[in-house]
């Protein structure tokens, strides 16, 4: 496949057909860790991991698997997948899988993965299928980051609260009080801030997506215009 | 016959899936359930000696433990994991997983430790489910307020003081949240009437079955599920 191929399957999963912003799946993660941004950064790696190896894998088996059976083996692999995960997590990320709790093995149920089992990596080669996976995983991690970035600003006042759960103490640095003495909105850390502020979100993308739609034509509609003045 | 090999196939295919994944699994269970344990083990050491420091005692409180069971004092029925704190073969402090049955968003469990003379060494809420912002400044890392038992007994103060101050006792409330302190002042005073009576059954060598005879002196067990109508 040409270089432009890829190009498209990364504007298709960070942007064009983003997961929590275009498709809205994936919610019940998206909405419930989404508290603070280093929440949201766990459970988007953790997904962003989940999709790359079983788009991987999917496209790996792709013509082994017989069309009646495909979906109990594509479940078996992406529950298999995300049961490593979460005991991978367990073992390396412990205090962060204990925050995260019962939402690392409700990846299983995300269904964007298997979604983009079926309608991408079961028909894709493996390279496009890997590349599908992460981007796709990419553009999740970014909307639960820039939610979780934006719930715990708004809730707390701070950013990068309890980083050290990720990076060690040696991130400590990132964790920023950015306003003092805040006395906290507890509006956007309840679950009706996580429903506003993807709101929010979402009404932001389709801002600039209607931007550059009118930009673009208004390009379009420059040369024609143009003309008689040259 | 086509259609019987049809599904063998088929069936073998995914058996074969199956097995796969399993052994994936498996694999990754055994390559890190030692270091899951470990980790396990290492924050409750951590949290115990928090509470009882770590050179006020030289035994391994994480294994010197006993299970007892009080309805009545503990908070539930089933068996309360007790941790014992030795210095010398001498008793320092039994340090108990109690539970407040009546939180507002269900069960807390907490850690009280309590010093061989009756006196609290500290508090630590485990976990809990209540309102992030209200009722959660019981944890150590939200308010400073689970650190005002430290140091408290029977005697101090009296058992009219061991109440939150709206029903006239000495512990403080939060703002717009009676409920969670109140019950675990409740849960913490209990701990100590519990630790009165079985002091020395508690620090025996061996599980006490003396312990057990508490269970019957609860005339009203609370119950261990779901918030009370306070």
């Amino acid at each position: 496949m040409s270089d432009s191929g890829y190009r498209q399957i990364m504007a298709d999963g960070m942007w064009n057909n983003n997961v929590a912003f275009v498709q809205i799946l994936g919610m019940c993660p998206l909405l419930a860790v989404s508290t603070t941004l280093v929440n949201g950064l766990g459970m988007g790696l953790a997904t962003m991991a989940t999709l790359v190896a079983s788009n991987g894998l999917v496209s790996m088996i792709r013509q082994v698997v017989r069309p009646e059976i495909r979906i109990p083996v594509f479940v078996v692999i992406i529950a298999s997948v995300v049961t490593v995960i979460e005991l991978v997590m367990n073992a390396y990320f412990h205090q962060l899988y204990k925050i995260l709790g019962i939402f690392i093995p409700l990846i299983v149920t995300n269904c964007s993965i298997l979604g983009r089992a079926e309608a991408f990596a079961s028909k894709n080669s493996v390279g496009r299928s890997l590349a599908d996976g992460l981007f796709m995983g990419l553009g999740f991690t970014v909307a639960l980051v820039l939610l979780g970035a934006l719930r715990e600003f708004a809730g707390h006042g701070t950013v990068f609260s309890q980083v050290y759960l990720m990076f060690g103490h040696g991130a400590d640095f990132l964790t920023t009080q950015l306003i003092p003495h805040y006395r906290g909105f507890l509006l956007a850390v309840l679950p009706p801030g996580a429903f506003l502020g993807l709101g929010l979100l979402i009404a932001l993308k389709n801002v600039i997506d209607q931007r550059l739609a009118e930009r673009a034509a208004a390009r379009e509609a420059r040369p024609t215009a143009a003309q008689p003045a040259a | 016959m086509a259609i019987v090999k049809n599904m063998s196939v088929s069936a073998v295919l995914l058996g074969l899936f199956a097995i796969v994944g399993t052994a994936l699994v498996a694999y990754t269970y055994s390559a890190t359930k030692d270091r899951i344990a470990a980790n396990e083990r290492a924050i409750l050491l951590r949290t115990l000696h928090t509470l009882i420091p770590a050179n006020e005692a030289d035994n391994d409180m994480a294994k010197d433990t006993i299970e007892v069971t009080s309805p009545q004092y503990l908070g539930t029925r089933k068996p309360v994991t007790v941790y014992r704190a030795r210095k010398d073969g001498k008793p320092v402090a039994a340090v108990f997983t109690t539970i407040a049955p009546n939180g507002y968003g269900g069960p807390i469990k907490l850690l009280v430790a309590v010093r061989y003379d009756g006196t609290i060494a500290g508090v630590r809420v485990v976990s809990d489910q209540e309102t992030p912002g209200l009722g959660d400044a019981i944890e150590s890392d939200k308010s400073d307020w689970i650190y005002s038992f430290t140091g408290k007994s029977l005697q101090n103060p009296d058992k009219k003081g061991w109440a939150v101050k709206r029903d006239g006792g000495q512990f403080d409330q939060f703002t717009g949240a009676t409920i969670s302190p109140r019950a675990v002042v409740k849960a913490v005073h209990d701990t100590l009437l519990y630790f009165k009576q079985h002091r020395d059954a508690l620090f025996s060598p061996r599980p006490a079955s003396k312990a057990e005879t508490s269970a019957a002196d609860g005339e009203q067990a609370p119950t261990s599920e779901g918030p009370s109508h306070e």
